[in-house]
């Protein structure tokens, strides 16, 4: 399985091929047919993006219109002209305690976005500056036996985000830990099928809520006594839970419709069982597998911010749900740019299991 | 006792109203050191023929029996050459050749082992293409692949279903000379499913027709008197080569005929006639 990892491929794994013609219009290679082509590609795609984003720009403007008016005239009926005055001049003013709260504009969800970077950024030197004031004590407090003392301040946005990818790592790592094994045994042989049957088409519609219920009840019973927070625990178990089915699924229909051909083959060579399932079995169901793993990967993205929020362990879904209830001016645009950054990540999750598929799978058209 | 023999084979596939007989009646004997040929139409039965002998699948009634024994699964000593190659196309040339020399000499050290792999795919001219993968390949060096497989085994009797198929003339003339060489040498047994004449004729000791299916059955068997080593260009002028030919051809183009009248529509056909058919007389895919 010899790799070598050019630009092209990269991009092209990233599905950012135009790079590559990018690349050409710079250095003069690029023929009439494949400008075309790169119109298509680029300006297409940014035209479009900023078409959605005017749309976007005039909805949230016309939105606020509603509210604002809204306001005004209920302020005008409850408290008389003097005070809706007052108020009308306030929201022109700009003045945050008066704005109407609605769906935020483009602009506001950018201004968002960089003050939660500087408010990481703020954050982050304040961690610095906590380890290094600690360091020295923490030295004297180990060296005495006694734990250390850790940074326990606000987490940020770009921490938050860390917090999330670990547990869906953690989920998504239990799910393919069990799932595939067992999906293997359930493809080898038709009596564990038809015992796991019904138990798989059962579970595999429960919605992520009561996965996690579920879960909780158990964990909290099993961790009874301790003083640890188990919320990481939980979530990362109900997530796992949740997005296993099609890795199940997809493993045990791959490994129980291996094409005949492959079978003989290892009928004639008299292959023993080990050797069979290592040297035939796996590799040619391989490719369903990955599309399993891959379709677990997005689900426990997918479920992830709801399972945190129930979970109440740190993570996007807490970051969401904390700005919901918050109420601030800003919070919505803090959501909005929480939304970006979801699905931002999904996709690069996305593209990062396409990459892995096609670089082990035998046969590069599979792969979807 | 014959080396194999198959008495009053019958095969069906699918169940009550589904059920076709697709062979019927089969009984054949073939001696040790023997190299039998099968020639037949195409869905005749031929490679479900080729699946009981290999012991892939089991006859519906009916005795399959090797060295007197009845046949009861696979077995490393006979060795396959499929006909839709089947190799497996996450390994390269090397490792589908080096895994089947691995389970047929397991007591062999690794570097044996290898020099095996690479004599037998020098043999089918691959080296080149030793680390590519089957889908890198065209059809006929796949096909090669094939043989290199099989016959790297060293069975003591080789099955071949179709295996120079998708071959040009000349790479199917030089496998040819390898395949005879190597069932020569040790005194093989082999047995060869094929839909040229020519080619039963230059390499078995006999050619047996299969009939059309469903309910196929053998035909006559048709000796082949010629000396070995054989040559192709001498033989052309042989005239016992040329009576043998035309004989098993004529029988061919009676069965078929035969199963034409059968066939309940007409067929309304143009007015030609074609050119010395008899000489470009091939059937099967
Ligand atoms: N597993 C199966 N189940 C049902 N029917 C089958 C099966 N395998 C083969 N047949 C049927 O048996 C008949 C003979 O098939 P077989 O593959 O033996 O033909 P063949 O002579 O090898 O043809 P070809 O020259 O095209 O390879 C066909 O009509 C086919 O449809
Ligand atoms: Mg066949």
């Amino acid at each position: 399985m010899k790799a070598s990892l050019t630009l092209g491929k990269v991009t092209n794994f990233l599905g950012l091929g135009f790079f590559i013609t990018l690349k050409d219009l710079f250095t003069g290679k690029l023929e009439k047919e494949e400008f075309k082509n790169f119109l298509r590609k680029t300006i297409v795609p940014l035209v479009s993006i900023l078409l959605f984003i005017g749309l976007w720009h005039l909805g949230a403007k016309s939105l606020y219109n509603i509210e604002a008016k809204f306001k005004i005239e209920k302020a005008l009926q409850d408290q008389g002209q003097v005070a809706a005055d007052a108020l009308k001049t306030c929201m022109v003013s700009g003045e945050s305690s008066c704005q109407p709260n609605t769906l935020p504009s483009p602009s506001q969800v950018w201004n968002s976005f960089q003050s939660l970077l500087r408010d990481h950024n703020i954050i982050s030197a304040d961690k610095a500056a906590f380890i290094e004031k600690t360091a020295a004590m923490n030295e004297k407090r180990v060296a005495a036996g006694k734990a250390a003392i850790v940074y326990t301040g606000r987490p940020s946005f770009v921490d938050q985000v860390f917090t999330s990818l670990q547990t869906v790592f953690a989920g998504f790592l239990l799910a393919l830990l069990i799932a595939v094994p067992l999906g293997i045994f359930i493809g080898l042989s038709p009596n564990l099928k038809s015992a796991f049957n019904w138990f798989i088409q059962i579970f595999k519609p429960v919605s992520p809520v009561v996965w996690y219920l579920l879960v909780f009840m158990i964990v909290k019973t099993l961790l009874i006594g301790s003083t640890e927070d188990s919320s990481f625990t939980i979530s990362f178990i109900s997530v796992g839970l949740c997005s296993m089915w099609a890795t199940l699924v997809n493993t045990a229909m791959g490994v129980s419709t291996v094409d005949k051909d492959y079978i003989n083959v290892a009928k004639v060579l008299k292959l023993g069982t080990f050797q069979k399932i290592f040297k035939v079995v796996l590799p040619s169901s391989l490719p369903l597998i990955f599309t399993g793993l891959k379709i677990t990967l997005s689900v426990a993205w997918m479920v992830l911010i709801a399972i945190e929020l129930l979970a109440q362990s740190p993570g996007l879904g807490l970051f969401v749900w904390e700005e919901f209830q918050n109420g601030a001016n800003d919070s919505n645009a803090k959501i909005i740019v929480a939304m970006f950054a979801i699905g931002i990540i999904g996709f690069l999750l996305d593209r990062l299991m396409l990459m892995i598929q096609n670089w082990v799978s035998f046969d590069k058209t599979d792969a979807i | 006792m014959a080396y194999l023999e198959l008495n009053n084979i019958c095969k069906t596939y699918g169940q009550s109203d589904g059920e076709t007989e697709v062979l019927s009646n089969i009984n054949l004997k073939i001696e040790e050191g023997e190299f039998v040929a099968i020639v037949g139409f195409t869905g005749s039965g031929k490679t479900t023929l080729v699946n009981l002998i290999n012991g892939l699948i089991k006859p519906t009634s009916g005795t399959v029996l090797f060295k007197g024994e009845p046949v009861d699964g696979t077995s490393h000593e006979r060795g396959v050459i499929f006909q839709n190659y089947s190799l497996l196309p996450w390994l390269t040339v090397g490792q589908n050749v080096f895994m089947a020399v691995k389970e047929a000499f397991p007591k062999k050290n690794k570097k044996e082992l290898h020099e095996i792999v690479a004599n037998y795919v020098e043999m089918v001219s691959l080296t080149p293409a030793i680390n590519k993968r089957p889908n890198e390949l065209s059809g006929g060096m796949r096909q090669r692949v094939a043989v290199a497989r099989a016959l790297a085994m060293k069975p003591e009797m080789i099955i071949m279903d179709e295996p120079l198929g998708a071959l040009d003339a000349l790479t199917r003339g030089n496998l040819q000379d390898e395949i005879l060489n190597i069932w020569g040498k040790d005194k093989r047994t082999a047995l060869l499913i094929t839909n040229d004449v020519d080619e039963g004729i230059y390499m078995a000791d006999r050619i047996i027709p299969l009939r059309p299916g469903p309910n196929a059955t053998l035909g006559p068997e048709f000796k082949i008197d010629l000396e070995r080593p054989r040559d192709k260009t001498e033989m052309n002028d042989n005239p016992n080569f040329k009576k043998t030919r035309n004989e098993i051809i004529e029988y061919l183009m009676d069965i078929g005929n035969e199963r034409k009248s059968e066939a309940k529509e007409e067929y309304i056909l143009p007015d030609l006639v074609p050119k010395d058919f008899v000489n470009q007389f091939k059937f099967g895919r």
